[in-house]
């Protein structure tokens, strides 16, 4: 076994357990206080609140407009990562199956593609997409997730298709099936593991992204979660309940989805970074 | 290999299988790139429907920005620091969960969570401890160093932003070296054991060496993470106090989007472009050499 067994496994438990709180602390300070009056948080932010008040988030919820935030974040996230996922497995399926060289050179501008940095990008896709009037719209944003995520998908589907024995389509077009039914039917169900893999690296990265959709979106109905919680805490900067609040308004889906699909998330970024 | 029959089939299946993917590739990533270092070379205000093209004049205004180097050596620092510190944590955190041990299962979750929670949210919540909760502590318990907030002071600001940007990737970091650790065979461990080899030896010459994978992978997202960072940079210090924590990333957005001057910050960003690229590119090089095969 790596690791030590010398060292009384009490001691090893108790640092971790240190650690542990230092990690948490943040969060919790963050949720005892969301219940705590303005005048009780700064006079004594480390003690617990006297009653369960609710005051600062039905505060915070109306003044987030946390139903919209909500609702754009989820529509952004689920569209791009479900049209990132099947586009990409498509793309890099046919890669693999249809290995002349055009797609060969395609893939590896992809591949290499991945070094350019957002920033580098920003101010002319503002520009470009500004001139045609395609801003200040959801539409518009997941389009462009679709853009920068399909790289980074493209190459760990890759990866996996090879591994697909092609007899396998093959046998399922023998049997009357087009190319695209032997994908959807054969292919698809097989990279499951692979989609899993990708949906939640996209998922991290796109329910959290704040400078993409700063740029593109405008309005503030179109707002998402992280945009909205910006904006409220620049205006009410000096209300700390509310704020706290908002906080763990848009804290808690996360962590809600987390302690369901715990084990796959941790996997997800396990194989991620194997590739 | 399967192949359609007739020009016509095999162009509409690429088009299908590839058409969608390619073309938001093109016209996201591609086209803006390349146009990007084309504005290089304009004077576009980000206004004016026209723009003419003024050489390298943009280039010079780079070299003469003193806010942008200043910006620069403040962000390689940061990321020096971060890069060493993330990695460090995070290995011995996967080192010491490796055993089967009692909630293990906890900890990785925990030590994981700050990275399901976006950057802008991070920072509020740091601001919020900085500015109010270590003040409380220092006051209250009369410790000078804790008294007045870290973020009114730009040397204890910047560490500060070291240590938020820490404790945010530090798991996720952990969970790549968890992965790498299983992987290490299990019976050279054991083989060496029995020849005498102890904990601190095994770990230097063959632990370690087996883990150069995931170090790369790690140094590697740890370095292109710290020269963009902006979102944490945004919400807790907002480059403050006096531009002492601007770093880079902030400096174009602010060069392009509130100064309008957008062919000098395009220009920026295609030098941070460039710097990134030839700094990860020789990190993966080098350390692809030390890896080994168990």
């Amino acid at each position: 076994m790596v690791g030590s067994k010398s060292t009384s496994p009490w001691i090893k438990v108790s640092v971790l357990s240190a650690c542990l709180v230092l990690f948490i602390f943040p969060f919790a300070i963050v949720l005892m206080n969301s219940f705590k009056e303005n005048r009780a948080i700064t006079s004594g932010p480390l003690s617990l609140p006297e009653t369960l008040s609710f005051d600062n988030y039905i505060d915070a919820f109306g003044k987030m407009n946390y139903v919209a935030a909500f609702s754009n974040s989820f529509i952004i996230t689920v569209c791009s990562v479900l049209l990132i996922s099947v586009f990409a497995a498509m793309t890099a399926h046919y890669f693999v199956r249809n290995n002349n060289q055009l797609n060969q050179y395609t893939f590896m501008i992809m591949v290499a593609s991945m070094i350019i940095p957002f920033q580098a990008i920003m101010i002319p896709l503002v520009k470009i997409y500004g001139s045609i009037g395609m801003l200040d719209s959801k539409w518009a944003l997941i389009y462009m997730y679709i853009g920068f995520g399909s790289s980074l998908a493209v190459f760990i589907y890759h990866g996996f298709v090879k591994s697909i024995p092609a007899e396998l389509e093959e046998a399922a077009m023998m049997d009357g099936c087009t190319r695209i039914q032997s994908f959807f039917r054969i292919v698809l169900p097989v990279l499951m593991p692979t989609t899993v893999t990708i949906a939640i690296l996209n998922v991290l990265w796109i329910w959290n992204d704040f400078l993409l959709p700063s740029l593109v979106l405008i309005a503030p109905d179109e707002r998402t979660l992280p945009l909205s919680t910006f904006y409220f805490y620049g205006t009410y900067s000096v209300d700390y309940g509310p704020l706290m609040a908002g906080l763990v308004l848009t804290i808690l889906p996360v962590i809600v989805v987390y302690m369901f699909a715990q084990k796959y998330i941790i996997q997800g970024v396990m194989q991620g970074s194997i590739k | 290999m399967i192949a359609e029959k007739g020009l016509w089939n095999r162009l509409r299946t690429r088009l299908l299988f590839t058409g969608p993917t390619l073309f938001a590739f093109i016209t996201v990533m591609m086209i803006p790139f390349f146009y990007g270092i084309y504005l290089t070379f304009t004077n576009w205000d980000g206004i004016a429907i026209t723009h003419s093209l003024v050489g390298f004049q943009n280039y010079v205004a780079v070299f003469k920005d003193e806010a942008f180097w200043k910006s620069f050596y403040l962000t390689l620092k940061y990321v020096f620091f971060t890069v060493v510190l993330i990695n460090a944590v995070a290995f011995l955190l996967a080192y010491a969960l490796m055993n089967k041990l009692r909630g293990q299962t906890l900890f990785r979750a925990g030590f994981f969570l700050p990275n399901l929670v976006g950057g802008i949210v991070l920072g509020f919540i740091w601001q919020f401890i900085f500015s109010n909760v270590l003040v409380y502590i220092g006051q209250k318990g009369s410790i000078p160093w804790l008294s007045a907030s870290w973020l009114a002071d730009p040397d204890k600001a910047f560490w500060s932003l070291v240590l938020v940007t820490v404790w945010q990737y530090a798991g996720y970091m952990m969970v790549i070296y968890i992965a790498g650790l299983m992987n290490v065979p299990k019976d050279i461990l054991e083989a060496s054991s029995i020849d005498g080899a102890s904990r601190w030896t095994q770990l230097r010459k063959m632990v370690l060496p087996l883990m150069v994978p995931s170090f790369i992978v790690c140094v590697f997202l740890s370095l292109q993470r710290g020269f963009m960072v902006y979102d944490v940079n945004l919400s807790l210090t907002k480059g403050g106090p006096f531009k002492s924590t601007e770093m880079v990333s902030m400096h174009v957005y602010g060069k392009a989007f509130l100064s309008r001057d957008y062919g000098v910050g395009q220009a920026e960003a295609l030098v941070l472009f460039l710097l990134v690229a030839t700094i990860t590119l020789l990190q993966v090089y080098f350390s692809k050499k030390m890896e080994v095969e168990a």
